[in-house]
């Protein structure tokens, strides 16, 4: 079970959270015109990385807060959380 | 008369206190301290089962954790436990244990044919044998290998017994209690660091309890019971016993199973049988130790056959003799420990050292002792069936490959020794790589990759001197890095005799024209010769021919066997071990209850159960609930002998007539705040927000991204910047997420904020052509006329001093209102409309009568919006603005979703009048089409209509607009019933929606 750094709460243990995917991906822009392919990819698509990856979680049984968790998908290792309006 | 094997004195068990128990049916005695292995042994019972795949006999192979053979299964507390090991059952009053893996009996088992059989059973066996022919293996084959396999039979019936989970966390947890794990434990201890030791037995101390030492001017029993009672005094340090760490997972979390009842009789009221404990630890030490590895010879499965480490413990702790003439057979110095403790006990041993003459201090005192030792001898085999009567032994070429002077030899037993294989499961499975070490013939672990230290015997170090050093030392080092504090320990003198080189040999040679069985894996029968047929038919990843002849599969995983293995592949491959590897060492270290692993969580405990504070009114009025979500619902309230059908058709009926009230308490209720927080409703619903006004109510539906709908309901502007979502009972944590997600992450700059009221707010649905009446005298101050209150309309109000929020929404399709008050107020509201409801003929409704309203009323709810259907398929396309933007908005132009025959949610009345049709049906046109028959769509749901008095379903088929008025079939194969049905629209009772607005 992961060890999680809620920026906001500190170390919790993983069942505290829950998952929310790829934290890279940006939904388009409300009102602003978009391709098919590219409002696909959007929805749809989503790398599978072998290494470090930077994902969401939710913080549903603490402080209910998104934050960003740097993590390698091989190792579970985790390098940094940020708080979901911090950049890397 | 069973012959006695207990000696007269010695061992640490409580010879004041005689235990009888049961084996097989038959009664024995043993003692208080006893495992029943040790037990058996005393009464001279070796023959405990019989093998996975040949039904060979088995016996006693070890005396722990690393037991291949001695499965049984248990009878206690009115519960049956499959998969124990007589060598870790301790032994209590009317214990009741039976063999496994025979049939009829232990003595004549019908399994052991295959024994002669084996041409049939080679490596591979399930994937070869049973190929052919086909159909034979739902028939025949199949049936059989259930019958004959597996260690025991699970319970059909509940497990009766508790399992309680713990978490915990420590600075340092130190798995084993042996030296390693004594020594690093007190030093930590000293350091004030907060430590968990964990012991798998009954007893602490490890080797300590069994070895010929000294440390400062104890014994090594002694050292070790002092430092345990040292411990169990000190407030930072937790110790216990009956305790398998048994999996090391991510973040230094482990999980470790303490047998907290079942050395006992019984479980006792209030104390778990197992609890399972989750330990996060800031560092972990794993002092697991060693497990001595078997030698390899013809037959040397036989009962009698075991481990001399496991022969010296029924010795010293349990004062029981494996056996009156020994064999010890071993190719390092600690087999001599078991020949001297024998001799010592007036057994006469016979030494086969498959080394030359050595001169080691442990050898020297052996001979002193005039035990008989023969160099360069081995065993070439057992002999005898249930129990060793013999053994022919040689002696072997300096080369190790020829046997000459072959004689037999009378014992009734052999113990062997083939060097120790330290324990790395745990470290293996925290990530360490692990690294073969070429003098001790083992991995030992390797880097760590999270806080993991192994130390002493289980690192590959043998001598007690340095195990005691290097652990105190690093219990210090460890534990500094956490407190900050140095208390030095002194470290202990200790005396110990200093061991020589063990022999690499292990395997002995067949001799000409013979071709025993020579085991390696003694749980899964896999002998040398299913190896070599492995690599013969070219599987070489060890992985590979792991799972082939099933090698270190077992509930054993191996513990005794995957060196061996290892070796065997390497020298028939010509490489050296590192170069085969090994296999992963994944959890559980050994076999773990699935009751422990479930805990308390088990039938209602499983979810918690949510219930609305009207929920005892329901229970007084004879409701019965049904699960929703994590709630329980009234489903219907049972007046004499109705059943569901007749008691939700009454209920529905008086909605219709008269009034009925529902308790909505469940349905998700979200609070949402902020200058932004119409405009946040209007990127979320399908449908325009902005202009909602203050005291207005409105129906919403929103999208997933993917166009998909997630859920409906209806949010109520309270005041300028405040309003009150509902959603579907069963969407509301997500719903809430969803919001969360879009407010945090995508749109932070909208200044809105939202919070869960659900527990807040206590409803209740007052539905019918009378509920305008209740409303009225609920509220006699408050104008609730059509113009006061219209539909779609908010008020606050006063309910005799309880402040309420009152809705004109409808679920049902008849005129309705939604009162909520907070909900420490529900039952008093419940009451008072019951009370004042009565002239106007009020009944309570449940979930099915709630059901049958919004279905023939042609309402959408979750059966529609099932996750696969967008807002066109539910008839709801007039809810989607055109002009916004909106969440999923540009999915829903996607190709799929805008073709014309499109699937639509439709009215299903089949032509009888009569049948109704079953949730799930599939709509066909032609009910004797070839299959697989095309079809246009499902029934999502069904209710016995009370407006027509006929069966009614609603049903999302292809190009359903087109489809109305076309006689089609539902089928139901799971029912085996195909109903010719028309199909009409979805709103079936008022379509024109004039009931809500009257
Ligand atoms: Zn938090």
């Amino acid at each position: 079970m992961l060890y999680i750094k809620c920026p906001h709460c500190g170390l919790r243990s993983q069942n505290e959270f829950s998952y929310g995917g790829d934290a890279t991906i940006k939904r388009p822009e409300l009102n602003k015109e978009i391709s098919d392919q590219d409002w696909d990819n959007f929805v749809y698509l989503r790398k599978s990385p072998r290494g470090k990856h930077l994902e969401l979680w939710q913080h549903i049984s603490g402080c209910r807060q998104w934050i960003k968790v740097e993590r390698d998908t091989l190792t579970h290792e985790i390098f940094r959380t940020f708080k979901a309006n911090e950049g890397i | 008369m069973t012959e006695n094997f207990r000696l007269n004195k010695g061992g640490l068990i409580n010879r004041n206190k005689k235990i009888s128990f049961k084996f097989n049916g038959k009664k024995y005695f043993g003692y208080e301290g006893d495992t029943l292995a040790s037990a058996l042994i005393a009464n001279g019972v070796h023959l405990i089962g019989r093998s996975f795949k040949y039904h060979r006999p088995r016996g006693f192979f070890g005396a722990g954790v690393d037991e291949p053979y001695a499965i049984v299964q248990m009878n206690r507390n009115h519960e049956v436990d499959p998969n124990v090991r007589a060598t870790e059952q301790e032994l209590f009053e009317g214990l009741e244990a039976k063999s496994v893996n025979c049939w009829p009996n232990v003595d004549f088992d019908i399994g052991a044919i295959n024994n002669f059989l084996n041409k049939f059973f080679p490596a591979g066996f399930y994937y070869k044998t049973f190929m052919w022919p086909k159909s034979f293996w739902y028939k025949v084959y199949e049936p059989i290998i259930r019958k004959a396999a597996g260690f025991g039979a699970a319970s059909i019936k509940h497990d009766k017994e508790r399992y309680e989970h713990k978490y915990e966390y420590c600075d340092l947890l130190i798995a084993g209690s042996g030296p390693s794990g004594l020594a690093s434990a007190y030093a930590a201890a000293q350091n004030g660091a907060k430590v968990i030791l964990a012991e798998d037995k009954s007893r602490f101390g490890g080797s300590l309890l069994t070895s010929d030492v000294t440390i400062g001017n104890q014994t090594g029993k002694e050292w070790a019971e002092k430092i345990i009672s040292e411990l169990k005094s000190m407030p930072n340090v937790i110790v216990k016993n009956r305790s398998q760490v048994f999996g090391y997972y991510d973040h230094n979390m482990l999980v470790m199973s303490e047998r907290v009842s079942d050395h006992l009789p019984k479980t006792d009221k209030y104390i778990p049988k197992q609890r399972l404990w989750y330990i996060r630890a800031k560092e972990v030490v794993i002092s697991s130790g060693s497990i001595e590895r078997p030698l390899v010879f013809g037959n040397n499965d036989t009962p009698g056959v075991m481990l001399s480490s496991a022969a010296k413990e029924y010795l010293k702790i349990y004062g029981v003799l494996v056996g009156k003439k020994p064999i010890v057979f071993t190719n390092n110095d600690s087999g001599y420990e078991t020949a001297i403790e024998f001799k010592k006990n007036g057994i006469d041993p016979i030494v086969l050292d498959t080394r030359q003459d050595t001169n080691s201090e442990i050898t020297k005192e052996a001979k002193e002792l005039k035990i008989n030792i023969k160099f360069s001898y081995v065993v070439v085999t057992a002999k005898g069936y249930k129990k060793v009567s013999s053994a022919d032994i040689a002696k072997i070429s300096e080369d190790k490959k020829n046997l000459t002077s072959i004689e037999n030899i009378k014992c009734d037993c052999i113990c062997v020794s083939g060097f120790w294989t330290p324990t790395i499961h745990l470290a293996s499975q925290s990530g360490n790589k692990t690294k073969f070490n070429q003098e001790i013939d083992a991995f030992v672990p390797s880097q760590s990759k999270q806080k993991e230290t192994t130390l002493g015997s289980a690192n590959g170090v043998f001598t007690l001197e340095e195990t005691l050093k290097t652990s105190f030392e690093k219990g210090s080092e460890l534990s500094k890095k956490i407190t900050n504090k140095d208390n030095t320990v002194t470290i202990p003198t200790v005396t110990e005799k200093k061991s020589s080189n063990h022999d690499k040999f292990w395997c002995v040679p067949l001799p000409e024209g013979k071709d025993y069985k020579r085991f390696l894996d003694f749980q899964n029968d896999v002998a040398v010769s299913d190896i070599h047929l492995a690599l013969r038919e070219g599987y070489r990843s060890i992985e590979h021919v792991k799972r082939y002849t099933t090698l270190g599969m077992a509930t054993d995983q191996g513990k005794t066997s995957n060196l061996n293995g290892l070796q065997l592949v390497s020298d028939v491959e010509n490489k050296l071990v590192p170069q085969v590897g090994h296999t992963t060492f994944r959890p559980p270290y050994t076999p773990v209850s699935i009751g422990a692993i479930v805990g308390r969580e088990v039938g209602k405990h499983s979810k918690p159960t949510r219930k609305s504070p009207m929920h005892y009114w329901h229970e007084k009025n004879n409701a019965v609930f049904v699960d929703a979500g994590v709630w329980l619902r009234p489903r219907y309230y049972k007046q004499g002998n109705e059943n569901l059908f007749e008691a939700s058709k009454r209920e529905a009926k008086n909605v219709r007539k008269n009034v009925g009230v529902c308790d909505v308490t469940t349905l998700g209720k979200i609070d949402i705040k902020g200058p932004d927080s119409a405009e946040f409703l209007n990127r979320v619903y399908t449908n325009a927000w902005l202009k909602l006004p203050v005291g207005k109510a409105r129906y919403g539906v929103m999208l997933r991204e993917d166009g998909i709908v997630m859920d409906d309901g209806t949010t109520t502007r309270i005041s300028e910047n405040h309003y009150h979502m509902t959603t579907t009972t069963a969407q509301a944590a997500n719903v809430l997420s969803h919001l969360e997600y879009y407010l945090q992450l995508v749109w932070p700059e909208l200044n809105v904020n939202v919070v869960s009221s659900t527990e807040q707010w206590a409803g209740a649905a007052i539905a019918g052509p009378r509920s305008r009446d209740v409303l009225q005298k609920l509220f006699p101050d408050l104008d609730v006329s059509n113009q006061g209150l219209p539909f779609m309309g908010y008020m606050e109000g006063n309910l005799f001093g309880v402040n309420a929020k009152i809705f004109r929404i409808s679920f049902s399709g008849e005129l309705a209102y939604e009162v909520n008050v907070e909900s420490d107020n529900g039952n008093f509201m419940w009451e008072k409309i019951m009370e004042i409801g009565k002239e106007f003929n009020i009944q309570p409704y449940g979930t099915e009568a709630l059901s049958t309203l919004r279905i023939e009323m042609g309402h959408v709810a979750g059966s529609e919006l099932d996750g696969r259907t967008i807002p066109y398929d539910n008839s709801l396309e007039g809810l989607v603005s055109k002009k916004k933007d909106f969440i999923g908005k540009r999915s829903l132009s996607k190709k799929a979703y805008i073709e014309s025959d499109r699937q639509k949610v439709v009215g299903v009345v089949p032509l009888d009048k009569k049948t109704s049709i079953p949730e799930g049906s599939y709509i066909v046109k032609d009910a004797k089409a070839k299959l697989p028959n095309p079809k246009l769509g499902h029934v999502s749901a069904s209710c016995w209509s009370v407006e027509y008095d006929n069966p009614f379903s609603l049903a999302i088929i292809k190009d359903g607009k087109n489809m109305i008025g076309q006689k089609l079939f539902a089928l139901s194969p799971l029912k085996n019933k195909t109903i010719p049905v028309e199909i009409v629209s979805s709103h079936y009772v008022d379509p024109k929606g004039e009931r809500v607005r009257s």
